[in-house]
């Protein structure tokens, strides 16, 4: 009952939008993808819609090739970042409206877009037209919209990015729970935010131009991304990726001292590697340490991101809670040498910390 | 530049209206000049109407708006020398970059020798110099919003800079490199700006003080981290900060909080009668899981028990749902800490010193 990707490939303008994409899509799980903007995510959902040809590569449901399947006969629903409703229709109509166009009976169309209003916490609000509902309302009648389809393919593309930021933290939650009763659907949700793509995914594909760099649970994503590209978009801020030497009992970073190196990195061969430095293995204040410039303060949410200039070397660090530092200030920084990364040259993982394994 | 006053404004849109539901509580506001102030608040709470106000779009229907002391609340826009920036760009595409920029200078009869010098600190400062001869119309969006952005910091010699939800349209890739050159252009040209957004992280990142605003009152002025810290009222500490600020609702009970079997020790205690109603606002970065090797006894922390119902992966932080007799709690644990399996008891450690009183929605003063 699965959907496999196999070798989607497509090119436009001479560039590769989708390369070489092969994945199986199991009912019933939440598949987030996660990656940059222009890292085929979207690409990726128009193909499985079949919204968007491929030059080579196969879309196969249960086997068979989707390949002729036109996108009314997908059986695919699809919700996208620009919530879309009819204007001159009520929530219900908005609901109802593919279903009548599928020509599902009238009775059985207005008992499904009930069902599907009620599973998004709207059914007092059943009867407003858009212009009378909240954003957040409206992607949620969008959202039911797919739900009712009761498509055995479901993409959501980026939905929350435009609502405003309280919302967006309780429709995530929201969306959780109503994903958990999706059963043989396949799910798939694209966002450029990692707390996002963790939080909601059962399994997160990260994207990377047009490539998948890896498939895997949050946990695995997270505490051993495979490349530097994961590393960086699987953090938010990015992890700090600065060109480093193993030099026997040491780790030399570009800009900061001499760290001592952890046991995760005994065992490997001295000489030139990429070092992975998480923002919050870094600290600043006002003790002995590397001395660095603040260049900007960031603000999200309940942690700090300050960007630091450290001898020519730019990092950033993340600091939970909201602090009162200022750019220009100087600080001086430490390290946690036990939570560093190490990547070959290439930006393959060598080594990742033992810390806080799940 | 110039200090903004606001005394006992108020704006209904229809006349006659109930003053509950004015689209603007009558308000008292002073601002700064050349502070950067960030308008927040639910969609519908009013900042548009306020920014409104001050750039003359709107004559307020009660009150007096102040420029330095003159009177300019029937004063038109053109008249109040102001700079204002939109959602959507507004720029001329047949101008060069140059042109677009040094437009608003020619046309208050600036020198030339100093709308170049102007035109070339800005462009500088927004990472535009070497574009300068750039048609307008070969920009990409997020280009012609710098160059909209860079017409409403030009002019030095402008009572303030008002802007709409500037970065709304911005790809969110672009969105922290355009935040950051904002940032930097008025911490170079100190003008006074006022600046609406309903994203909380944008606004924190930006200005110096926020002005928090719910149903058309002002609720709370500060910088992000007195809002944070101290929210002056429980809507404060849900609307700053992810997660939420926690709140659980109590009795008053010899200066500490009564929530089921446990006593809550308070920050300070509310100046209200034994058996008041009070609600412990805690963020959720400040409790501790206390796990059975650590020593839980410590008396500047209470003790709270209850079940762990769900575990958010968050990467480097995980947030954990623990129900505490019938109400809930977020704790925020960084990844290295171990978290107990979903549905085990645990004991929670909440420091006094962040337990803040809430009474009937607001945070109670300190009585000493
Ligand atoms: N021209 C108008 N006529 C009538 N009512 C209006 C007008 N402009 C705004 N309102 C109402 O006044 C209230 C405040 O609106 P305002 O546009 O100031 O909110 P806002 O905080 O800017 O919201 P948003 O974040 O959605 O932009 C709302 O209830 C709105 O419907
Ligand atoms: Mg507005």
């Amino acid at each position: 009952m699965s959907v496999v990707a196999q070798s989607l490939t497509s090119w436009v303008d001479g560039e590769a939008h989708l390369d070489d994409v092969t994945l199986t899509l199991e009912p019933g799980r939440i598949h987030t993808v996660l990656g940059r903007t222009g890292a085929g995510k979207t690409s990726l959902l128009r193909v499985l819609a079949g919204l968007s040809d491929v030059d080579s590569g196969d879309v196969l449901l249960d086997g068979r090739s989707l390949r002729e399947v036109p996108p009314w006969r997908r059986e695919t629903a699809m919700v996208y970042q620009q919530f879309i409703n009819y204007p001159h229709l009520t929530a219900l109509e908005n609901v109802m409206f593919p279903l009548r166009r599928a020509k599902v009976p009238a009775a059985e169309a207005q008992r499904r877009a009930k069902e599907a209003l009620e599973q998004v916490g709207l059914t007092h609000l059943s009867d407003r037209r858009p212009g009378a509902l909240s954003g957040g309302q409206q992607q949620r009648v969008a959202i039911a919209r797919a739900l009712a389809r009761r498509a055995r393919i479901l993409l959501l593309d980026e939905p929350l990015v435009n609502l405003d930021f309280k919302l967006r933290e309780q429709l995530r939650e929201e969306l959780r729970g109503l994903f958990s009763g999706v059963g043989e659907t396949v799910v798939v949700y694209t966002t450029t935010e990692p707390a996002e793509a963790l939080m909601l995914g059962d399994e997160v594909i990260v994207m990377h131009e047009g490539r998948v760099a890896q498939v895997g649970s949050p946990a695995v994503i997270f505490e051993t991304p495979a490349t530097t590209a994961v590393a960086r978009v699987v953090n938010d801020p990015p992890m700090n990726v600065i060109p480093g030497t193993l030099q026997g009992e040491h780790v030399a970073v570009r800009g900061l001292d001499l760290l001592p190196r952890a046991s995760h990195l005994a065992g490997f061969a001295d000489g030139p590697y990429l070092v992975g430095i998480p923002a919050p293995s870094l600290t600043f204040g006002t003790g002995p340490g590397v001395l660095a410039t603040i260049t900007f303060v960031e603000i999200s949410g309940s942690e700090t991101f300050v960007h630091v200039d450290l001898q020519g070397t730019e990092l950033v660090v993340r600091a939970e809670g909201i602090h009162d530092v200022s750019t220009g200030d100087r600080v001086s920084m430490t390290v946690d040498p036990s939570r560093l990364f190490l990547f070959t040259e290439d930006g393959t993982l060598a080594a990742a910390p033992p810390h806080g394994r799940s | 530049m110039a200090t903004l006053t606001l005394e006992n404004v108020a704006q209904t849109y229809n006349p006659g209206e109930d003053p509950d539901r004015w689209a603007l509580k009558p308000l008292e506001l002073t601002l700064e000049s050349g502070r950067t102030y960030a308008l927040v608040g639910p969609s519908g709470c009013g900042k548009t109407t306020l920014l409104n106000i001050l750039s003359g779009l709107v004559t307020p229907s009660h009150g007096r708006v102040t420029f330095d002391g003159v009177d300019v609340t029937s004063t038109p826009t053109r008249l109040r020398n102001i700079a204002q920036v939109f959602q959507f760009p507004v720029i001329y595409r047949s101008m060069t970059v140059r042109d677009n920029l040094a437009f608003p200078l020619e046309c208050r009869g600036w020198p030339r020798s100093r709308i170049e010098e102007r035109v070339r600190a800005v462009a500088e400062a927004l990472g535009l110099a070497d574009g300068l001869d750039v048609p307008a119309s070969r920009l990409s969006a997020d280009e012609k919003q710098l160059i909209s952005l860079g017409r409403g910091l030009v002019r030095d010699d402008v009572a303030a800079v008002l802007m709409d939800e500037p970065l709304t349209v911005i790809d969110p890739q672009l969105k922290l490199s355009l935040r950051r050159k904002i940032r930097q252009l008025s911490d170079e040209f100190a003008p006074t700006v006022i600046y609406v957004t309903h994203d909380q992280y944008e606004a924190m990142t930006f200005a110096q003080e926020l002005l928090v605003m719910s149903e058309g009152r002002l609720i709370q002025r500060g910088t992000p981290e007195q809002l944070f810290e101290s929210p002056s009222s429980t809507f404060v500490g849900w609307f700053v900060g992810s997660p939420s600020m926690n709140f659980l609702r109590g009795t008053l009970e010899r200066g500490a909080a009564r929530v089921g079997e446990h006593l809550i020790d308070l920050a300070w205690s509310p100046p209200v009668p034994h058996g008041s109603e009070v609600t412990v606002g805690i963020r959720p970065e400040y409790i501790r899981i206390v796990d059975g090797g650590s020593h839980p006894g410590d008396a500047s922390e209470t003790s709270v028990h209850g079940r762990l119902v769900a575990v958010q992966d968050h990467g480097e932080s995980r947030v954990c749902e623990i129900q505490v007799r019938e109400q809930q709690v977020a704790v925020k644990v960084r990844r290295e800490v171990h978290v107990p399996k979903v549905g085990s008891f645990v004991d929670l450690g909440l420091p006094r010193s962040k337990c803040l009183p809430y009474v009937e929605g607001r945070l109670a003063t300190c009585g000493d």
